[in-house]
């Protein structure tokens, strides 16, 4: 009956679809990617390129960088490329972008990959090599691998015997935040065995307190905090050699050995009395960011925090992160003091180009003299290279952990989810811990179906 | 960009210049000269990487051995991936009609009132916000602070939970809850849209036939049932597929907002998350058949539609 003026009302329904189309397709192309490059002259008086000379001169040259570290972690990284590129003449292209770990799978299959990628998880590494774009390392750098660094840290970048990529920066895992004022005036100690550290928490709890605080939200990388816990109790109470069967699938995702382990996690985060202070229940620490997870401690509402050495970035920059400051860690004790493992992480410079520039750029990064040039640049920062000097650290936890990684001592394993297989180790084994403590599902049903999600 | 509008300006030149070429009679030529590039571009762009996307779907993982329909399987057997199913049909379901149906109340409500444009502005402003911004504002909304100490809240709704004497929740975490809290934003979102082409339909309706219904007698009920519904129905029904077709796609508010974690996940979120976290291609692939295959029908129903209006 009134149809007959519908045709101009449907025009401008449909121009009003168009326009809605259009904000979705406009929404769907967020994030540009910052490629600024890092050449500009400073201080080019105080450089001796004598370490530089063996590159030759590669004046005109250009080496194009891809990772995923962004502001501010990125400043003392193009800083640290200066010395090379005033004596070689080779120009950096530095490019950091959040959403590497996607992307960089992305670019190496659609045959467009950087020069060079800071690859942070050695099973994305075997990912990229599998794509047949990436080149082997240089003999130069695997020389230098050879002296710098231990073992097993040359074995990460090594897939089917071949060496790819050579070690950039390293991460100590396995630190609980505190606050040493805290600790001087209630009189606790530092505990050196597991064993203590629980006394430690119970004498807390007495004291009316809830010691620890946690977090485990971080956007769609939710529960990775959650699975560092985990690894390090997997160290702990099952031995490395166990953790390395784990690893590599030879015991189950599922078996005695990680139940116990989730278990003795669940001992503390899923323990009323113990969490979490200052940020709710146990639930909680679902919906905590990592990020807020340890500020708490400065208000006094919670004592411990375990989170790895680039956590000290996170408290606001008045704090005193010392020994004797507001906020200080200590190296999350082993079953007994003898026994020291140490979780930790890593990237590594994975180079999908073998032009005489790129090869030197990567020899240049792989050793000492980078390294310690880097170490006097950034906090928050550490390396695996034996050629550190923990002395040109500035940062107290830097130093911290730079001692603990090249302690003799220290059994140094590399985290296991970025070891794994990507559907369990950034996604079934991050999704299932975090229903673990979001939603109170049990260990059994968690271990199951990480289980089934391992690739046949 | 420079390059790509010169590129774009020879190719619009050699095709003037070769159409310049025909005389008269060669309509037919000239035509499918200018469609030429169209269909080489829908090629490139849309028809190869939509059948590629089909042929993947029925590879493993890594894309190298060929499994038929497992990943199919995948998705309507496994329970996690059911989750996916049942919250995109939540979105589905609930979206377009709640925020046609507040868009519509609104300007109906607002139809020659006091201060129209300034009422319409509101409304319409969260439209011009996007997607992730306004997950954002909403994450605040939702935010969750304990109920411990001097800890004070810092998001609207627990605040307001809190003030009427309740204790604040975790709003982001329970599901189902967390999908409704999530669809909330996409209806605010879309609201406005509903409301500022639903008004012009309004407006379009003869003032003599409202005033004639008014001199039958005619309440403001039956006003809206006899006069205003049928009258706007074509814009209605445009209204509500369009904002289907956006909320099957929707990817931004859940990564954005949860991350499809604590089972918010849907189809868009789940297909990016497989494809490019858990480097599972062919599960990844599937997903999207499967988004594209939903979205057809709604499409073909609102070109349907747009025809019979036309006609």
């Amino acid at each position: 009956m009134f149809g007959q003026r519908g045709s101009s009302r449907s025009r401008v329904a449909l121009a009003g679809a168009l326009s809605v189309g259009l904000a979705f397709s406009l929404t769907a192309c967020g994030g540009d990617s910052d490629s600024e490059g890092g050449s500009t002259d400073t201080q080019a008086a105080s450089i001796d390129c004598a370490p530089y000379k063996a590159f030759g001169d590669l004046t005109g040259k250009t080496v194009t960088i891809y990772t995923g570290i962004v502001t501010p972690e990125d400043t003392p990284h193009k800083e640290s490329y200066k010395p090379f590129e005033q004596c070689t003449g080779v120009t950096v292209k530095y490019e950091g972008d959040k959403a590497f770990e996607t992307q960089i799978l992305v670019r190496a299959k659609a045959g467009n990959p950087p020069d060079v990628a800071f690859v942070p998880q050695p099973g994305l590494l075997q990912q990229l090599v599998a794509t047949g774009k990436a080149v082997e390392a240089p003999a130069e750098t695997a020389a230098n691998v050879d002296k710098w660094f231990g073992e097993d840290w040359k074995s990460y970048g090594t897939v089917d015997n071949k060496f790819y990529a050579a070690p950039l920066g390293a991460n100590v895992k396995s630190l609980v935040w505190y606050s040493p004022k805290e600790f001087e005036e209630a009189g606790y100690t530092v505990p050196t065995t597991l064993d203590q550290l629980k006394t430690l928490t119970d004498k807390m709890v007495t004291d009316g307190k809830k010691p620890w605080c946690a977090g485990i939200s971080s956007g769609e990388a939710t529960g990775w905090p959650l699975t560092d816990w985990m690894e390090d109790f997997m160290l702990r109470t099952g031995g490395p050699e166990t953790y390395d069967k784990w690893v590599k699938h030879e015991i189950p995702f599922n078996g005695p050995e990680a139940t116990a382990a989730l278990d003795a996690v669940g001992a503390y985060l899923k323990n009323d009395q113990y969490v979490n202070g200052g940020l709710g229940d146990v639930k909680s620490i679902a919906s905590t960011t990592f990020q807020d997870a340890g500020l708490p401690i400065l208000d006094g509402q919670c004592s411990l925090h375990r989170q790895a050495s680039f956590y000290a970035a996170n408290f606001p920059k008045e704090t005193n992160i010392a020994k004797d400051g507001d906020i200080y860690a200590f190296y999350l004790p082993g079953k007994d003091e003898t026994s020291k493992p140490v979780l930790g992480g890593g990237e590594f410079v994975l180079a999908f180009a073998d032009r005489p520039e790129v090869k030197a750029f990567q020899t240049y990064l792989s050793s000492d003299v980078w390294a310690n040039a880097k170490a006097k640049l950034s906090s928050g920062w550490v390396s695996a290279n034996k050629g550190l000097d923990p002395n040109n650290l500035k940062n107290p936890i830097d130093q911290l952990s730079a001692t603990i990684l090249l302690d003799p001592n220290a059994t140094f394993r590399f985290d296991a989810s970025d070891l794994m297989p990507a559907a369990v180790g950034s996604n079934a084994f991050w999704k299932q811990t975090t229903a673990w403590i979001a939603s109170g599902q049990d260990t059994k049903t968690t271990l199951d179906n990480i289980e089934k999600a391992w690739p046949q | 960009m420079f390059a790509a509008i010169l590129l774009f300006a020879a190719v619009v030149g050699v095709l003037l210049f070769i159409a310049g070429r025909f005389g008269g009679k060669r309509d037919r030529v000239v035509a499918y000269l200018y469609l030429a590039p169209v269909v080489l571009m829908l090629s490139v762009g849309l028809l190869y990487p939509g059948v590629r996307t089909i042929y993947e779907s029925f590879f493993n993982a890594a894309g190298d051995a060929f499994i038929g329909i497992d990943n199919y399987k995948t998705i309507f057997t496994d329970s996690e991936q059911l989750v996916v199913l049942r919250n995109t049909a939540f979105w589905v379901l609930l979206t377009p009609f709640a925020a046609t149906g507040v868009g519509m109340l609104y300007a109906i409500l607002v139809d020659k009132a006091k201060g129209e444009a300034f009422a319409k502005a509101l409304i319409f402003l969260p439209m011009s916000i996007s997607f992730v911004a306004a997950s954002v504002i909403w994450k605040f909304m939702y935010e969750y602070r304990p109920d411990q100490g001097n800890v004070k809240q810092i998001g609207l709704v627990n605040q307001i939970i809190v003030w009427l004497g309740g204790k604040p929740v975790q709003l982001l975490i329970d599901s189902p809850l967390n999908t409704f809290l999530l669809i909330a934003v996409m209806i605010w979102i879309q609201a406005g849209f509903a409301m500022t082409v639903l008004s012009a339909a309004i407006k379009a309706i003869p003032d003599d036939i409202i005033e004639a219904a008014r001199l039958d007698g005619v309440g403001p009920w039956g006003m809206f049932r006899f006069v205003t519904l049928p009258a706007i129905r074509p814009a209605v029904i445009v209204v509500i597929t369009t904002i289907a077709i956006g909320t099957l796609k929707v990817f931004d508010i859940v990564q954005t907002m949860t991350g499809g974690r604590f089972n918010t996940s849907v189809i868009a979120n789940e297909f990016y998350s497989q494809s490019f976290r858990s480097a599972n291609q062919g599960l990844g692939a599937a997903l999207a058949v499967v988004l594209f295959v939903l979205v057809i029908p709604i499409v073909v129903y609102n070109i349907r539609q747009l025809r019979r209006s036309e006609a």
